[in-house]
Order: C-alpha cells, then sequence, then structure tokens
C-alpha cells in the first residue's frame, strides 16, 4: 500500500513513517501541510493519505479542509483523518454524501498498532473507520428522543460498532459473540430503526450517521 | 383616535395633577428655605470678615449646611413623590473627629451644589407657576365666559378673534378656554415642571463623578474577581498535571526501565512490564487531551456554540438537548463566555442536581446572546454556598451581563445568563 503522510509535528510524522514501513507499506511522501499534501497526492497517486488535523497556517481545520478536497479530485486516494480531538462535526462534513474510503480516528488510537494498520487497510480498501468517540457524540445528540430507547443495550453497542464502520465479524469479534448473533442484532436494527438495507459495510454507516442526523 | 389621546397624555393617571401640586407648592418652599439659608450664608460672609467673630462665622456656617441638607431632603422626597424623579441623596457620609466633619461638610461638591440650588430655586419656582398658574387661570376664564356673560359691562370687548359680548363669540372664545384646559396648560404644566425636576436632579443628586466612582468600584470588583479566577484556574491546572499526567509519564518511565533491565534474564515478565508501560502511555494521552481541551476547545473558534458544545454533552452522565440558535457568530469572547457557562452549568447539573435530563438552549437577540440551561433536577441551588455558581455569575456580570438562577427545594432549575454582544 502506498501512502502520504501530512502532520506538521516532525515527531509524529517519523514515528508513523516507521510504525507504517514496519507493517509493511510504503510511505511515499511525508509531509508538513496541506499545500504540501495536495501536491504529494497530486504526484504520487496514493492509495491512502493519512491528514492531520491542526496544520500550519491558522492550526485550525486545514487537515479537513484539505481532505475534502482530496476526496473532491483524488476520488483514488482513501483518506484518514487523524486528530487530537475529534469533533463530530468534522466528521459529518467529512462523511457528507460518502463515507466510502474515510476515516476519522483519535490519534491516540495509533498507539495500538495492530488497530490501526487495520483501520489503514480497512478505509484504503474503500471501507470507513470513525472513532468511538465520534459515535458516542453523534449518538449524545440522537439519545434525547425516544426511538433509542427501544434498543436492547446489546442492539446499542452494536449500533455504536456498526457506525464506526466495522464489519459483521469484526463486531462479533469486538463483543465476543457469534457472527450470527450479531447478523440478528442488526437485523433488528435496521427494523426498529427503519433504516434502508444494504450490506456493504461503507453505505450501512452512512444509513446510520443519516439517521443520527435526523434525530437532531 | 390614537393622536387624540397623545394630546390627552398628561392626564393619564391624573399625571397633571400631581405636577400641578408640584409646581404650585414649589414657590411657597422656597418662600421658607431661600430667607432663611441666605441670612444665615450673609450673616456667615459678615462675621467671616473679622477674627473676633470666626468662631460664630462657623457656627452660623454649620447651620446654614445643616438647614440646606434638611430643605434638600424635602426637595428630593418632593420630587420623587409628585415629578416620579427619583434622585440619590449625593452627600458621601461624613466621617471622622467633630472638626474633620466640619472640614468636610465645605469640601464637598454636592453640599455646594445644594446651597447653590437653594440659591436660585426661589427664582426658578416663582417664574415656573407665574407661567402654570396664569396660563391654568386663562384657559378656565375664558371656559367659564358664556356663563359670567350676563355680569360683564355692555361694552364691546374682543378676545383674539371673538367679540366675548356677542353670544356666539363667548362660546368660541370658551371654546379656546376648554382647548388650554384639556391640551395646552396640562402639556405646558408637565413640560415645565420636567424643567424643575431636572433641576432638582442636576443640583441635588449625584453628578456624574459619583456614578463613575461606583462604575469604577464595580469594575475593580470584577477584576480582582477575574485575577483570582485565573489564579485558581492556574492552581488547578497545576493540581491536575501533578496528579494526572506527570504521575503517569513517571510510572511509565519505570516500566520501561524496569523492562530494559529484564529483557536478557526475563523476557516474558520484561513483556508484561511494555504492556502496562502502553497502558500508561494511552492513559495519560487521555488524561492530558481531556485536560487541553478544556482550556479552549479549537473548533469553538472554527465552528461555533453548537459544534464546540457537542462533544461536552456527550460526555456527560444523562441526555441534554442542545439548541443553539444564532444568526451572526457573536464576538470571539462573548462566544467563549458563552461556552465556558454552559460548560460549568452542566458540570453542576452533573455533579449536584440528580437530573435525569438537561436542556441548553442559546439565542441571539437584538445584540444580547441569551442562554439557557434547565434541568429537572432536586433544586436548591445557591450561588451562595459552593464556588461554580458564583464564579459564573462574577464571570457574567465581569461582562455586564444578566445572571438568574431559579431553583427552589426540591427543582426544577433553570440558569438564564444575558450577555451583550457589542464587541
Amino acid at each position: 500500500m502506498r501512502i502520504v503522510i501530512a502532520e506538521d509535528s516532525v515527531l509524529l510524522r517519523a514515528g508513523l513513517t516507521r510504525l507504517l514501513a514496519d507493517a509493511g507499506d510504503e510511505v511515499v511522501a511525508a509531509v508538513g501541510d496541506a499545500e504540501l499534501l495536495l501536491d504529494a497526492v497530486e504526484r504520487h497517486g496514493p492509495d491512502l493519505a493519512i491528514v492531520d488535523v491542526r496544520m500550519p497556517p491558522t492550526f485550525t481545520d486545514e487537515g479537513i479542509r484539505a481532505a475534502l478536497r482530496l476526496r473532491a479530485d483524488h476520488p483514488g486516494t482513501a483518506v484518514l483523518v487523524l486528530s487530537q480531538y475529534v469533533e463530530e462535526r468534522y466528521a459529518t462534513d467529512l462523511l457528507a454524501g460518502n463515507t466510502s474510503g474515510v476515516g476519522y480516528l483519535l490519534k491516540d488510537r495509533v498507539a495500538d498498532v495492530g488497530d490501526f494498520v487495520e483501520a489503514c487497510r480497512r478505509v484504503a480498501d474503500g471501507g470507513t473507520a470513525l472513532d468511538p468517540e465520534v459515535v458516542s457524540q453523534l449518538l449524545a445528540r440522537a439519545r434525547t428522543t425516544d426511538p433509542l430507547a427501544g434498543l436492547t443495550p446489546r442492539e446499542r453497542e452494536v449500533l455504536g460498532l456498526m457506525a464506526e464502520g466495522r464489519s459483521n465479524s469484526a463486531i462479533a469479534a469486538a463483543m465476543v459473540v457469534g457472527e450470527g448473533a450479531v447478523e440478528k442484532h442488526v437485523s433488528n436494527l435496521f427494523t426498529k430503526l427503519d433504516l434502508p438495507r444494504d450490506e456493504a459495510d461503507h453505505r450501512r454507516v452512512l444509513a446510520v450517521l443519516r439517521w443520527m442526523e435526523a434525530q437532531r | 383616535m390614537q393622536p387624540v389621546l397623545a394630546l390627552l397624555a398628561p392626564w393619564r393617571s391624573l399625571r397633571v395633577v400631581r405636577r400641578l401640586g408640584y409646581v404650585s407648592l414649589d414657590p411657597f418652599v422656597a418662600m421658607v428655605a431661600f430667607p432663611i439659608i441666605a441670612a444665615l450664608a450673609g450673616v456667615t460672609i459678615g462675621m467671616a470678615s473679622s477674627i473676633i467673630l470666626l468662631p460664630a462665622a462657623v457656627g452660623t456656617a454649620w447651620l446654614a449646611s445643616v438647614t440646606a441638607r434638611g430643605f434638600g431632603r424635602v426637595e428630593r422626597s418632593r420630587a420623587a413623590a409628585l415629578l416620579d424623579v427619583a434622585v440619590a441623596d449625593p452627600h458621601p457620609p461624613l466621617h471622622g473627629s467633630w472638626w474633620q466633619r466640619l472640614l468636610q461638610r465645605f469640601t464637598t461638591a454636592s453640599r455646594w451644589k445644594e446651597l447653590l440650588y437653594f440659591g436660585v430655586h426661589l427664582i426658578t419656582s416663582s417664574i415656573a407657576f407665574s407661567l402654570v398658574i396664569s396660563l391654568w387661570s386663562g384657559s378656565i376664564a375664558l371656559l367659564v365666559l358664556p356663563l359670567v356673560r350676563p355680569a360683564l359691562p355692555a361694552d364691546t370687548a374682543r378676545f383674539w378673534l371673538f367679540d366675548i359680548t356677542t353670544t356666539p363669540g363667548a362660546l368660541g372664545a370658551a371654546a379656546v378656554g376648554a382647548v388650554g384646559v384639556v391640551v395646552a396648560a396640562p402639556w405646558a404644566t408637565v413640560a415645565i415642571s420636567s424643567l424643575l425636576g431636572r433641576l432638582v436632579r442636576g443640583l441635588l443628586g449625584p453628578g456624574a463623578e459619583v456614578a463613575y466612582e461606583a462604575q469604577v468600584q464595580q469594575l475593580q470588583a470584577s477584576r480582582s474577581a477575574a485575577v483570582d479566577a485565573a489564579e485558581a484556574e492556574r492552581r488547578r491546572i497545576e493540581r491536575d498535571l501533578h496528579d494526572g499526567a506527570q504521575q503517569r509519564l513517571v510510572a511509565l518511565a519505570m516500566d520501561l526501565g524496569m523492562a530494559q533491565e529484564r529483557f536478557d534474564s526475563d523476557p516474558e515478565g520484561a513483556r508484561a512490564l511494555v504492556a502496562e508501560a502502553h497502558q500508561e502511555a494511552k492513559a495519560a494521552l487521555g488524561e492530558l487531551r481531556d485536560l487541553v481541551r478544556g482550556f479552549q476547545p479549537a473548533i469553538l473558534g472554527d465552528r461555533g456554540l453548537d459544534a464546540a458544545l457537542s462533544p461536552v454533552i456527550a460526555r456527560l452522565p444523562l441526555p441534554v438537548h442542545l439548541d443553539v440558535r444564532v444568526d451572526h457568530r457573536p464576538p470571539a469572547a462573548v462566544e467563549s463566555a458563552a461556552y465556558f457557562i454552559a460548560v460549568e452549568a452542566l458540570t453542576n447539573v452533573a455533579k449536584h442536581a440528580q437530573a435525569t435530563r438537561a436542556t441548553v438552549t442559546i439565542e441571539s437577540a437584538g445584540g444580547r446572546l441569551a442562554i439557557a440551561v434547565t434541568d429537572d433536577g432536586r433544586g436548591g441551588a445557591d450561588p451562595q454556598r459552593g464556588t461554580g455558581l458564583a464564579g459564573l455569575q462574577e464571570r457574567v456580570q465581569g461582562l455586564g451581563g444578566r445572571f438568574q438562577l431559579v431553583s427552589p427545594a426540591g427543582g426544577p432549575t433553570s440558569l438564564f445568563v444575558e450577555l451583550p454582544c457589542a464587541s
């Protein structure tokens, strides 16, 4: 997998490069701001761009804006946004319309190397990786309304993991249950929340996010 | 209909009657006050030129001051009762020994202004009285003209356009008189008495410097509150860092150090220590993130209150409904204050209210930002107890805003804050 990294902290840039190289991926460029990121993607056409949100010059949301441009101009390059804090609003912007090949994770998640590399692969393959913190923020906006009250605790857990972009087998592994049980929960959820049924994981994420949005 | 009613405005709640009472009484008060005060002042000046009589001059000067003060009280309460002009007592309290107090009497601007008031009062009150009373009596005289006409001499007599010796002429003059009584005289009374009210306010009330003084005191109080708050905040950060991330980093370094020692002799033990260090590092990251985010979330400046408060309510243990209706982004300082007020209020709800749900509404209207935080908890919140609410209140007052807390025992609790948006 060919990867471009945009991260203004030299320490973290070097760390990510080494971590991904160890995992067998090729970091074709590692840059320090959004302009250089767009140039590098233009030149290398990578499978994945890993982008920090706060970068020079204003240190606010450069990374989000760069990621949105990448998604519009380079659909072949998946985008994984990393941030010190995750914000539900940035996630909504990032996922608007299309949840394929996009991820938004806390920087802390890098520390769990295996999970992080797995998320990179998932996003590069056209999947979704949404941080559990973002999902809980989205759910918090929705939980003052009633439909969630009709869910069992198990179903809520499945809903959250589904929104993170996980597949049924990954959800089963995370919850330590069989895949059959997960399928049953998912089916119940789609019925209870009246979601459009879709087998592809990333389109399932979109359905869940749209539903959460509608609950505001 | 509306313009006609507007013409009759002075009659509303019989305002004009009280005003008339004020103007009619005014010269009589002046006729009592002026001679006494003027005589005392004159005698004082006369005696002050002689060294021997100087002590007596001090005595009469004191008497003049006390007298003026007494009449000043009368005038202020008369203005409050009849003109609806509330004028605060402007004199700073006297203090110290008897001669200090005496000295203060003659070094206070407000006391000299009081003397000046009684110096001009006789003239102003007389002018006002003659104008108002002649207008009223003239109007009334015209109004009753048709009734008294038979008693008048039969000679031709004219008033303006009307020959008042004829019945139609007298009725015309009476119509003018009626307009005078119903509209002109009341308006003149209100206008002239308002001028008198201004004189009272200007010479018997606290001057601009007193208002400034109060403002300065309030600013000093809010500034020292802000300094205290910053100091407390710094201590809290220091404590959080010391107790949290710093300790975790120590443990992490210790684990890694021990793992390094054991790599050769005990690879399994080393592996466990590294795993432990990994956990410590992640926990330290989480604590630092929470701490740093609390300062000022970047997204607040970037996307506004709704986006910034969203993660806050996600971390609370109770469901919170957030509703932000703001057309134009308020100035950064106001937005930041609103954010911290909402966060602090919600923290209080989560800590103390035992509520099952809460609502945050933020609205901008008329150059103000209104924040309402309500919960269905047990109530009984009181800014006098506990520092959180008192700090909030100070913060709001420091910004020139309004703070209202409604929290009966048994709940529910509502906090309303209004912040001015002018930058």
